[in-house]
């Protein structure tokens, strides 16, 4: 299907119903919030990662445990000259080793960012079990990563451009896509 | 987007390039502290460590940032003598040129050489060293701790004691820092000051005191005894009677001075052990960042464009 | 072979002539300096034209400062490459200095240098002997012998005499031959390990200096010596604001002192060694542009005599390596011309008293049978045109070595026809 321009695809109220319903998705896969933690892909991905856990909180009146992860220096396609090379703090303060791990993302596309941000997390320790949860599926997957949880499929074409805005860091939320 | 292709000197980096470096490296400290300490970023890339002059902790930091971002480290060694029989620098460079090293590490005794070997070989060159002109890395790290522990650098005063003529962190420290907006005294025995100087952009004094006196840093260079040999000095003994960083000097300085000096130390004579151990030395805070700032310029050299790498 | 060069504009210091006229050379003398079209000979003469028009037609260059590395380092330039080069660079004679190997402090190497160059054919060549024998600076050369060998004067050059009592003796002993001794000025003490000038340059670079002080307090001790001893002195390459003033004074004293500067030195400052370029590297070294002020001021004032190359060819096996660890020295013989016009163009002299550093002045200081355009002189002529412009390009140059600064540079002036004696040595014509 093609867009015209640019359309708006979830708005703040699509947003917040499918964050409500993939915490209660991860609550009820893993049977609590025990032993749980969750992981921010930066950037965008730390923003909807807090959100859930904020969530998970007020639900079952529990902190779990939060990390940041910045999967530069894992990505396949340094010196292509194709990403901004700055390179963000990482920050995983609490031990892996045993874990249930939810990795949080915008947008999952090709799949290789989440294949670098789980060598990432590999290196930090053993988690007994990662999950994926995204808020867009865009599909057009090069290597096989499945999400758990997604906030809502959308099938684009290859050059058309998903845009993720939440206002933790852009002042608004919602999901927009462009022709090119 | 950073835009040096190498990293002959701080001479010509601008305060956009320096604070890149300087950012990336504050993420780059990080990975030193975890359990597992690599990252896969410059996996299958080869390094080499050209080393025409004896170092053990400068190539020992490069070593280390090298491989913990998972690049294939190879440390070669070389005589600098010019009677040496044997390859000159030139033939030994395309020689490794032919072995396709994604990036060159080089230190060596002679001023200018960083300079000609980058002109004889196609992938990034970092200067380790090079006689008494520059050595960038560690200024860039001495930036990196100054700024750690001062939030910020713009207006900080720093006094640099010791042998200035022939020391290439100076020089490094001098353009860095005049690029940071910092203000620098050089403070040695006349002898060993270098002509007209102040025209860097410097202020000059020969007195310790003048050293210690309303600064935020204060960074201690090695003396050679070799320098004897030159009728640069009368004696060590001198030399620290007049130069050494002791408590007492220290009494005058400002309550959150920090203590610098590149390494190695030579105890009693630059620095009295207890200002050595005392909280205000930040030697071995230069050393971690060391690494970390190493692993950023190796990081941003190879991993920006690909116009680096042909 | 009969020849005449036309319709150039002739400039002779010697005989102050600047002015069109034509020039008929027979036998290899010059025979007769007519208004242009006033030459007449008979036909059957069949005389060989040369077109001068638009050219300047002058004596032919004399370099008293050249390193022919033949015997000892043929690798570098051999007489032959040399003479080559120095035709190409307008010059019909050349002085050899003695720090060939064996060193020039004796009959055989002398005669060696003067017949391989008579054999070679093809510009005059002077031999300067040594001071010392080996250039060791601890006893006195033969020179009786050299001068008699042909010499027409001494030097260590590329090395200072040290030793203050040899040197005095030096002039003492020179006297008897009335030859002068050419001093490369330079304390070693203060400028051991340098490798550049020192300055701000040299603090920024990391590289040591060697100060202007050093040629300049050996200046002086000559100077002084001189004054006791008697004797002559001709200052090499000289390269020291300060040293151009000591001179100037002596000269005011009437003291028999002379000297000479190459003309990297009047148009390179050290700022040329930014970039670590070795064949910015030559001893003297590049100095302050406040010393090149005081050089341009002593070529402009007639404190400084002569203008000479130091042509000192290396191979690149000796250039391309850690600027501490060159050879120093670079080529001057087919730049010498268009960067001594810059000057011209700048108003420091005039073209014509340009040329007489490089013609009358050298022969008159050391006694050589050259350097002007009398009637009945040998043809050593040199025709150039002042005005083409190009760019070096020291891949075409003759001599063997390709070590200068220049290549790349934009510069006017061209040698056109080099002739040694009335025979055309050089020739090249414009496209």
């Amino acid at each position: 299907m093609e867009f015209p321009l640019t359309t708006v695809v979830f708005n703040a109220k699509d947003i917040s119903r499918a964050i409500t319903r993939i915490t209660h998705e991860i609550l009820e896969k893993n049977k609590g919030a025990s032993n749980l933690a969750l992981v921010g892909i930066r950037t965008r991905g730390v923003a909807l990662a807090q959100r859930i856990k904020n969530k998970i909180n007020s639900i079952e009146n529990t902190e779990v445990d939060f990390g940041i992860l910045d999967i530069t220096l894992y990505r396949d396609d340094l010196g292509s000259g194709k990403f901004n090379t700055v390179v963000e703090k990482t920050n995983i303060s609490f031990p892996l080793d045993g874990k249930k791990i939810v990795l949080i993302d915008d947008v999952l596309f090709t799949g290789r960012t989440i294949r670098s941000a789980i060598d990432a997390l590999i290196d930090f320790g053993r988690p007994s079990i990662i999950q994926l949860g995204v808020l867009i599926d865009r599909g057009h997957r090069e290597l096989p990563i499945r999400p758990d949880y997604v906030g809502k499929n959308i099938p684009t074409s290859k050059d058309n451009r998903v845009q993720v805005l939440l206002r933790e860091e852009d002042g608004v939320d919602e999901v927009r896509i462009t022709d090119n | 987007m950073f835009k040096p292709k190498n990293i002959l000197g701080t001479n010509g980096l601008l305060k956009e390039d320096i604070e890149i470096i300087l950012d990336t490296a504050d993420s780059f400290k990080e990975i030193s502290t975890r359990s597992i300490k690599k990252v896969p970023t410059l996996r299958g890339k080869t390094l080499i460590n050209l080393f025409f002059e004896p170092s053990t902790r400068t190539r020992a930091s490069f070593e280390i940032a090298g491989k913990r971002l998972s690049a294939d480290v190879i440390n070669i060694s070389g005589s600098t003598s010019s009677a040496a029989k044997g390859e000159n620098l030139i033939d030994t460079v395309r020689n490794l040129e032919a072995m396709q090293p994604d990036i060159m590490v080089v230190r060596h005794s002679h001023s200018g050489a960083a300079e000609m070997i980058s002109q004889f070989i196609n992938c990034p060159v970092i200067n380790a060293g090079d006689g008494f002109h520059e050595h960038p890395t560690q200024a860039l790290l001495d930036l990196q701790t100054i700024r750690e522990a001062n939030g910020g650098l713009e207006g900080l005063n720093v006094a640099i004691v010791g042998d200035i003529a022939h020391s290439r962190v100076v020089r490094s420290n001098i353009y860095a820092m005049k690029t940071m907006g910092m203000n620098i005294k050089l403070v040695g025995p006349p002898t060993m000051i270098p002509i007209e100087i102040e025209n860097m952009g410097v202020s000059v004094s020969y007195y310790l005191e003048d050293a210690v006196r309303d600064m935020d840093i204060i960074m201690m260079l090695r003396i050679q005894t070799e320098r004897q040999n030159e009728y640069l000095l009368s004696s060590l003994r001198e030399y620290s009677n007049l130069y050494c960083l002791t408590s007492k000097a220290l009494e005058k300085a400002k309550d959150d001075v920090l203590i610098f000096h590149p390494g190695p130390v030579n105890r009693g004579i630059e620095i009295a052990l207890d200002v050595m151990e005392s909280r205000k030395s930040f030697i071995l805070n230069q050393v971690t960042n060391g690494v970390a700032v190493r692993m950023a310029l190796m990081y941003l050299l190879l991993g920006g464009s690909d116009d680096n790498n042909n | 072979m009969t020849t005449i060069i036309k319709n150039g504009r002739v400039i002779d210091p010697f005989n102050s002539l600047d002015t069109q006229k034509d020039i008929l050379i027979d036998k290899g003398k010059i025979l007769a300096i007519q208004s242009p079209g006033k030459i007449t000979i008979s036909e059957m003469e069949k005389p060989l034209i040369i077109n001068a028009e638009g050219c300047v037609v002058s004596p032919g260059f004399i370099d008293m400062h050249v390193h022919f590395r033949e015997p000892g380092f043929e690798y570098k330039e051999t007489i032959e490459s040399g003479c080559q080069s120095a035709a190409a660079g307008g010059f019909t004679s050349v002085a050899i200095m003695p720090n060939t190997n064996p060193v020039n402090d004796n009959r055989s190497v002398t005669e060696l240098i003067l017949s391989q160059a008579q054999a070679k054919g093809i510009v005059r060549v002077y031999a300067i002997g040594a001071i010392t024998q080996g250039l060791s600076g601890n006893r006195l050369s033969e020179m009786a012998e050299l001068k008699d060998a042909g010499a027409i004067a001494f030097s260590d050059d590329g090395r200072p005499v040290m030793n203050n009592e040899l040197m005095r003796r030096a002039f003492e002993y020179s006297k008897m031959f009335k030859l002068p001794l050419i001093q490369h000025s330079e304390i070693l003490d203060l400028t051991h390990g340098g490798c550049m000038n020192e300055g701000a340059v040299s603090t920024e670079l990391g590289l040591k200096g060697m100060p202007s002080e050093a040629e300049d307090i050996m200046v002086y001790r000559d100077i002084a010596l001189l004054e006791k001893t008697g004797g002559r002195l001709h200052v090499a390459h000289i390269s020291s604001g300060k040293s151009v003033d000591l001179v100037r004074q002596a000269k005011a004293q009437g003291l028999p002192v002379t000297c000479e500067v190459a003309p990297h030195h009047f148009i390179l400052t050290d700022e040329a060694v930014r970039g670590y370029d070795t064949n910015t590297k030559m001893s003297p070294p590049l100095r302050s542009a406040n010393d090149v002020k005081y050089i341009k001021e002593g070529l402009r004032d007639g404190t400084i005599d002569i203008i000479a190359t130091d042509h000192a060819p290396h191979d690149l096996a000796d250039k391309q390596v850690e600027y501490q660890n060159a050879c120093f020295g670079i080529v001057g013989l087919e730049t010498a011309l268009p960067l001594t016009l810059k000057l011209v163009d700048e108003g420091i002299f005039s073209l014509s008293d340009a040329i007489k550093k490089l013609t009358s002045s050298p022969a008159d200081i050391f006694n050589l049978n050259s350097g002007n355009l009398s009637l009945g002189q040998q043809a050593d002529i040199v025709v150039f045109d002042p005005n083409i412009k190009y760019k070096v390009d020291k891949s075409k140059f003759h001599s063997k070595s390709k070590n200068s600064p220049f290549d790349g540079w934009e510069v006017k002036g061209k040698v056109i026809h080099t002739l040694v004696s009335g025979k055309v040595v050089y020739s090249n014509i414009p496209n």
